[in-house]
């Protein structure tokens, strides 16, 4: 499948995770200079340079499990603190987000739009930080770059390899189910009305050519749909009515970010298969994430006490239950793989560690063997 | 269900289409286009459906009347390294065995490319796969043993390729008997034989072309826009334009008895045309027969289930089942 799909992917759900957050804190009333500090650390850290020279180089999609553990350390690069349900369903809402966006898409390259959408709103979000500004701008360049010239079929092929990665994903977000854009069983509505996708002509018409090439016969047909045409194309540009609303922000303080957990999934073999695929892969992963965490620069709150725990849930009871609660099949395990006897390997960590300013207490020393995790926390 | 029928539709035999018994599948279909093959045997009274998960294919052999009789999943064999598998499998029918691999050949793909194998067809004891570079490997299938040989690469497309289209030979020498496209939306004609024949090259228009058919001279190619259109294989001449879908089309099927033929698309529409052969004109003449919503469903892949074109079956991207239809 495509191997230019993670820098859309990662984006856009960073997007979506950037919006959620947003809204916690000011459900939370968390004080406006706090909320800056949480949202510009996170996005000055989202769009590390160095970082985005690992998102954007060509590689396959990993697990999902993989990404999740990206944007836990994405989300505590900032001064917030999220417990493992809050996380849980922060990760959800995001996913559903974006897949849903995907999936509606009117043209596969439409996803390009979505994802300058998340931008523009981004650069709301820190507007008051021009050395951060830059940085989105400088990426969005690179989007432009990488992604302005691919053809059609490019494009259909990246659609693709995201819809595959968010395949049998059926969790059921409150504020979808609200608009009734996802079915009670969780599966996107699909509307066959409203305007054609630009490029694409009113279905009902056939037109008849002879061997002139001049049309002979037209004939009208009853479609089944309720289709216009498309009104304008939206820009690609760094500045430009994008005219698709997919991607932009559908919270607000008023609409709470609920999910429902039941029934999620009735396809359990396909969520089996990847609990208990083959280990090749996490040697695969487990690089991919050395790679692209040894990017990030994490800094370290210079006052710990500064910290504070945002919740994704209305209450702290609420957050408990959900916690207890939480379908096994539909637990996102950290990535936890012991590091092995390879060599190499720990070599090339400890490398990547190496580069890592550590403007706190010296950490404690990581023999060969030590758990993976346990060295990205000392970071 | 919407269903739209053509008013004054001259064959009010097939007007209706009526829900048979879900296939139910151990996986649900993945968001490939053609994703859905199906094997009529009726000799064996049996029909083979294949449809592609992810790194698995699901085979399920079926009754007429629905029954399940075997079911069966083929894993592609991973590599070890970071890139994916890039080898052709070649099975027995009922997935028992892998007979045949090849590896493909990535040597002069950039970084940025994707490698892979899309499209496949058999023509008399040929079988030909598409690949990413646009060469199309062909395959020569001996009546007995399994020394099945690579027996030439096409050259003639530059874009990966999308789909792959056979038809029986009508018996003349220089009739077309297998078309090719890609993601340009261009095709290409050829005439099957121990060396193939570029016959005819139909440009694209920028959108690309991911599914192809041919019947008795006639190329149909569904687009990305939405579009099927039909050419005189012989000359790539255009002779209909249809404004089918309004969103991308994913699978075209034939019922070459009837000629009928059927265009599905990521709108959710499914839609049955019957094609004629005007004997005046020399022209070919659509007629729109039928057409079926799968709500909230978008679909990959769909086929007629029986060559009269009296019934067909639909996958659908995250559904974990195949839909049947069945004329009333």
């Amino acid at each position: 499948m495509s191997v230019r799909t993670l820098p859309l992917l990662f984006l856009n759900l960073g997007g979506e995770m950037l919006y959620i957050l947003d809204q916690r804190l000011r459900a939370q009333n968390v004080p406006g200079d706090k909320a800056r500090k949480v949202l510009n650390d996170i996005v000055s850290t989202m769009f590390n340079r160095k970082f985005m020279e690992e998102l954007f180089k060509p590689q396959e999609l990993y697990s999902k499990k993989a990404l999740r553990t990206v944007y836990d350390r994405l989300a505590h690069a900032s001064i917030i603190r999220l417990n493992q349900a809050s996380m849980d369903k922060l990760y959800d809402l995001m996913t559903v987000a974006f897949k849903y966006q995907v999936l509606m898409c009117p043209r596969p390259k439409d996803v390009l739009l979505v994802t300058f959408n998340h931008l523009d709103a981004i650069k709301g979000l820190i507007r008051d930080s021009p050395a951060i500004l830059n940085q989105v701008d400088e990426t969005f360049q690179q989007l432009t770059e990488v992604y302005g010239g691919l053809s059609a079929g490019e494009f259909q092929l990246i659609r693709q390899t995201l819809l595959i990665f968010f395949q049998d994903l059926h969790i059921r977000v409150s504020i979808f189910l609200k608009d009734r854009v996802q079915n009670s069983n969780g599966r996107f509505v699909l509307p066959v009305s409203g305007p054609v996708p630009w490029g694409t002509e009113v279905p009902g018409l056939i037109r008849m050519f002879n061997s002139k090439g001049e049309e002979v016969k037209t004939v009208e047909f009853k479609h089944g749909g309720n289709y216009v045409a498309a009104p304008k194309e939206g820009s690609f540009e760094l500045y430009g009515d994008r005219v698709l609303k997919l991607g932009t922000n559908m919270y607000s303080v008023n609409r709470p970010v609920e999910t429902h957990m039941s029934g999620a999934s009735k396809n359990l073999a396909s969520q089996t298969q990847e609990s208990i695929a083959p280990n090749p892969l996490a040697k695969e992963e487990l690089n991919f994430l050395a790679r692209l965490l040894g990017g990030m620069e994490t800094k370290k709150p210079s006052d710990p006490e500064a910290g504070f725990r945002l919740n994704l849930f209305a209450t702290e009871e609420e957050e408990e239950q959900a916690a207890l609660t939480r379908p096994e099949e539909l637990s996102y395990e950290v990535i936890n793989i012991q590091a092995t006897q390879d060599q190499q390997r720990s070599e090339e960590l400890a490398r990547i560690m190496g580069e890592f300013e550590i403007t706190d207490a010296p950490r404690q020393s990581a023999s060969k063997g030590d758990d993976l995790l346990a060295m990205m926390d000392e970071l | 269900m919407v269903a739209a029928d053509s008013e004054g539709s001259k064959d009010p035999g097939v007007r209706m289409f009526r829900r048979e018994r879900s296939i139910p599948l151990r996986g649900s279909a993945a968001a490939l286009c053609n994703n859905l093959s199906v094997l009529q045997l009726p000799v064996r009274n049996l029909t083979h459906f294949g449809v592609v998960h992810g790194p698995s294919a699901q085979l399920l052999s079926f009754a007429p009347e629905g029954l399940p009789l075997a079911q069966r999943q083929l894993h592609a064999k991973e590599g070890a390294g970071v890139s994916p598998p890039l080898i052709t499998q070649m099975f027995e029918s009922d997935g028992s065995i892998m007979v045949y691999w090849h590896a493909l050949d990535s040597g002069d793909a950039s970084p940025v490319q994707a490698v892979f194998a899309r499209g496949i067809a058999a023509s008399g004891h040929f079988i030909c796969v598409g690949t990413w570079s646009g060469r199309v490997l062909v395959f020569d299938i001996p009546a007995k043993g399994p020394n099945i040989v690579l027996s030439e690469e096409l050259a003639g497309h530059q874009t990966p390729i999308t789909d792959i289209a056979t038809e029986r030979a009508q018996g003349q020498d220089c009739v077309a008997d297998m078309v090719t496209a890609d993601d340009s939306g261009l095709l290409c004609v050829w005439r099957s034989g121990p060396e193939f024949k570029l016959l005819t090259r139909i440009p694209g228009f920028g959108v690309p072309c991911p599914s192809v058919q041919l019947w008795q001279g006639t190329v149909a190619a569904g687009y990305g826009n939405g579009q099927v259109r039909l050419y005189e294989a012989s000359t790539g001449t255009l002779h209909v334009q249809i404004n089918a879908h309004a969103r991308a089309i994913c699978a075209l099927d034939l019922a070459p008895e009837v000629g009928k033929l059927l265009s599905a698309a990521e709108d959710t529409f499914v839609h049955i045309w019957k094609l004629s052969r005007s004997p005046e004109s020399v022209s070919i003449e659509v007629e729109h027969c039928h057409g079926e919503c799968v709500p909230d469903t978008q679909v990959c892949g769909a086929r007629f289930c029986d060559p009269s074109g009296s019934s067909f079956a639909v996958t659908g991207y995250d559904l974990a089942e195949i839909l049947r239809f069945s004329s009333m």
